[in-house]
């Protein structure tokens, strides 16, 4: 298992070269000069040559790769355009916003769909399984802004019950931080709740037809000891990876959320850096959400194997 | 598979016989299916006694699992049973769920055809072997350990005491089919229903689950149902036998009365399709055919469609009752075969009793099958 690890560390580490290659090369597509618009208006010729060479855009690609990556590998990502700041510490900075507002996104889907899920499998045909499939009918086809905004509009605007928007560290005022993350997190969980609910029915149906959970029944175990040991033990293990996928792809991918509810997480450094040409920036928050899909992949392959004992890691 | 680690009461005691482990009267299971309801078993009454091994025999879709599935309470949600089930002298179809499930899970073990698929990947086998015996008989988690160990060594799991921890799929196909068979009988139960425990399996290991379900029969004193369509099977181990067709008996009795002297047709006709050491190289005989759907079954006997005697317009409107040829012999036609393999006529109108003793019959089944039938009877 350790042996595995570092195999997949290595491997790991492959990958993330390709993605830096790949996000390098897209950024040459990008019209714009970076320099130009870092400068705006201060701009003359002089301190436009002078930041050129500074930043070593003057030089060959392959020398900027090359140099990027050896860079890359001791932890420095560079320094932004726009602020001067090292890349590295930007983007960290920006994790805990992030970070507290996926895992609480997760855990509000988690909420939801699994009782939902499971429910609704168990009494397959029921009211309950119905209301279930319309619930996520209307989570996945409603865009996730689009609840944010209604949720803006109810609970800040009409109730009052909650600020619009805005962030504060959970750190220095877990209330304050609670009755901020309300409105984002739920509008994401939404989504998640819904591809998580018709995942985990679907799964726990499957493991409902199952010859085992007969000879269970036929054991003449409790229904919830029936449910819980045989059913979910099972049914449960492909949803580790959904779970993982989704709180991967939260992290880099909740932009609109973020930038609606002014939320200072990476997302909304992404798209400040896109919209200020900030490429050391953007290279460092794409690389940022490529390492930590990668880590989530590893630790779901590790929580298979711990789940199902058929897998071994070699 | 030394001692006798299982401890019993009944093992080696009284003689197999008296009243009834399970007693099932009048079972009519209907099906709701999305083209309406599908009546998978109409009728169907038999008992087993202590000790006793009752086959039940017949085609994919004949309505056997489904016989002691819905006699159990083990049925699809989607159907509807009636009928009287008495287990150890009480009523299951009357209890409420939660008695009958603690009654089941107490005295009936169950197994099933496959045992790839019967066994809970992610669960140790000791602990499924023996986790109804925590549920129905209070055990500690350690005392179901140590019993999960003792019961792995009875059904011949070598190095049990480490095995014991194994997942399933470390395990054959046989082996499985061993553990599966520990389960059933973890908590003693007196009746073991197996559904076609040896059709997953490959012919040399059929034969060891076939071996060791007789054994463990013999001396734990359990009455066994055996669910089957391989008639070489029942005559090694069964007491009796009840053939099912379109979901009704159409024929019981005792096992050498029945393979000696079938009286129904279709009783005659699944004999004369099994292969026999002596005609190798002959072509199998084969039922024209196939049987008919439980969503639209014929109103008359049931087998009238592919029946090589072919009666009359009575056979196709009306159903025949099941009829006494012998002691303990029924059988469900109007044209029961007779002992020189020719059909009379109606048995209510002719003089069955005599032609139909299957102590005289001779043309029913060679010396020679009845050889291979019960060797300790000749």
């Amino acid at each position: 298992m350790g042996r595995f690890v570092l195999r997949r560390l290595l491997q790991s580490v492959v990958v993330l070269l390709g993605v830096t290659l790949v996000v390098f090369l897209l950024l040459q597509l990008v019209p714009g000069d970076p320099v130009r618009v870092a400068l705006g208006t201060r701009f003359d010729q002089q301190t436009y040559d002078a930041l050129r060479e500074r930043s070593g855009l003057d030089r060959p690609l392959v020398v900027q790769y090359l140099s990027y990556v050896g860079h890359a590998l001791t932890g420095d990502l560079g320094v932004s355009f726009r602020s001067g700041q090292p890349v590295t510490s930007i983007v960290l900075e920006r994790l805990p916003a992030t970070g507290s507002l996926s895992v609480t996104a997760v855990l509000f889907a988690l909420l939801v769909a699994f009782p939902l899920g499971v429910l609704s499998a168990m009494r397959s045909g029921s009211f309950v399984d119905h209301a279930a499939r319309v619930f996520s009918q209307f989570g996945v086809s409603v865009p996730d802004f689009w609840m944010g905004i209604m949720g803006i509009l109810l609970f800040a605007g009409v109730l009052g019950w909650l600020p619009p928007s805005g962030y504060v560290a959970l750190t220095d005022d877990p209330a304050g931080w609670a009755s901020h993350v309300a409105l984002p997190a739920a509008a994401v969980g939404l989504v998640t709740a819904s591809i998580l609910t018709r995942f985990i029915r679907s799964s726990v149906l499957e493991v409902l037809a199952e010859d085992y959970v007969r000879t269970a029944e036929a054991k003449g175990l409790r229904r919830r000891v029936v449910i819980v040991r045989h059913v979910l033990r099972n049914a449960l293990i492909p949803v580790v990876t959904v779970v993982a996928v989704q709180l991967a792809s939260l992290v880099g991918g909740v932009i609109v959320i973020e930038v609606l509810f002014a939320w200072p997480g990476v997302g909304r450094l992404t798209y400040d850096a896109v919209q200020a040409r900030d490429y050391p920036v953007l290279q460092g928050a794409v690389l940022f959400v490529a390492t930590l899909f990668l880590l989530m992949n590893l630790l779901v392959d590790v929580l298979y194997a711990r789940l199902d004992p058929r897998i071994t890691l070699r | 598979m030394s001692a006798p680690v299982v401890p019993s009461p009944r093992a080696g005691g009284e003689p197999p016989g008296g009243e009834p482990v399970l007693a099932i009267d009048d079972l009519t299971v209907t099906l709701g299916t999305r083209n309406g309801p599908a009546r998978a078993v109409a009728g169907v009454d038999w008992s087993v006694a202590p000790g006793r091994t009752l086959a039940l025999v017949g085609e994919s879709g004949s309505g056997k699992s489904m016989t002691v599935l819905a006699a159990t309470g083990l049925a699809p949600r989607s159907a509807t049973v009636t009928g009287r089930v008495r287990l150890l002298g009480r009523e299951l179809t009357t209890m409420s769920e939660t008695d009958r499930r603690r009654w089941r899970g107490r005295h009936v073990g169950f197994v099933f055809q496959d045992p790839m698929t019967t066994l809970n990947p992610v669960l140790t086998v000791g602990r499924q072997v023996t986790e109804a015996c925590e549920e129905h008989l209070g055990m500690s988690r350690r005392q179901a350990r140590s019993r999960a160990v003792e019961l792995l060594d009875l059904v011949g799991i070598p190095a049990p005491e480490r095995r014991v921890d194994a997942h399933p799929h470390q395990f054959s196909g046989g082996m499985r089919q061993r553990v599966v068979i520990a389960m059933a009988l973890a908590c003693e139960p007196e009746l073991l229903i197996a559904d076609e425990p040896t059709t997953a399996l490959d012919v040399t290991t059929q034969a060891q689950i076939v071996e060791l379900v007789a054994d463990l029969r013999r001396r734990l004193g359990t009455a066994v149902v055996w669910i089957t369509h391989d008639l070489g099977v029942v005559a090694g181990i069964a007491d009796t036998v009840a053939v099912m067709y379109g979901g009704r008996i159409v024929e019981q009795g005792p096992v050498d009365a029945v393979f000696a002297a079938p009286g129904h047709p279709y009783t005659r006709a699944l004999l004369a399709a099994r292969p026999r050491p002596g005609a190798a190289g002959e072509e199998l005989a084969a039922i024209p055919g196939a049987p008919p759907s439980p969503l639209d079954l014929p109103a008359g006997c049931a087998f009238w469609p592919r029946c090589p005697v072919r009666g009359d317009a009575r056979c196709a409107h009306e159903l025949p009752p099941l009829v006494p040829i012998a002691p303990g012999h029924r059988v469900r036609t109007f044209y029961p075969t007779t002992a020189d393999g020719g059909a009379t006529a109606d048995p209510t109108t002719a003089d069955g009793g005599a032609t139909a003793d299957p102590t005289t019959a001779d043309g029913g089944a060679t010396a020679e099958d009845r050889h291979q039938l019960r060797p300790e009877d000749r």
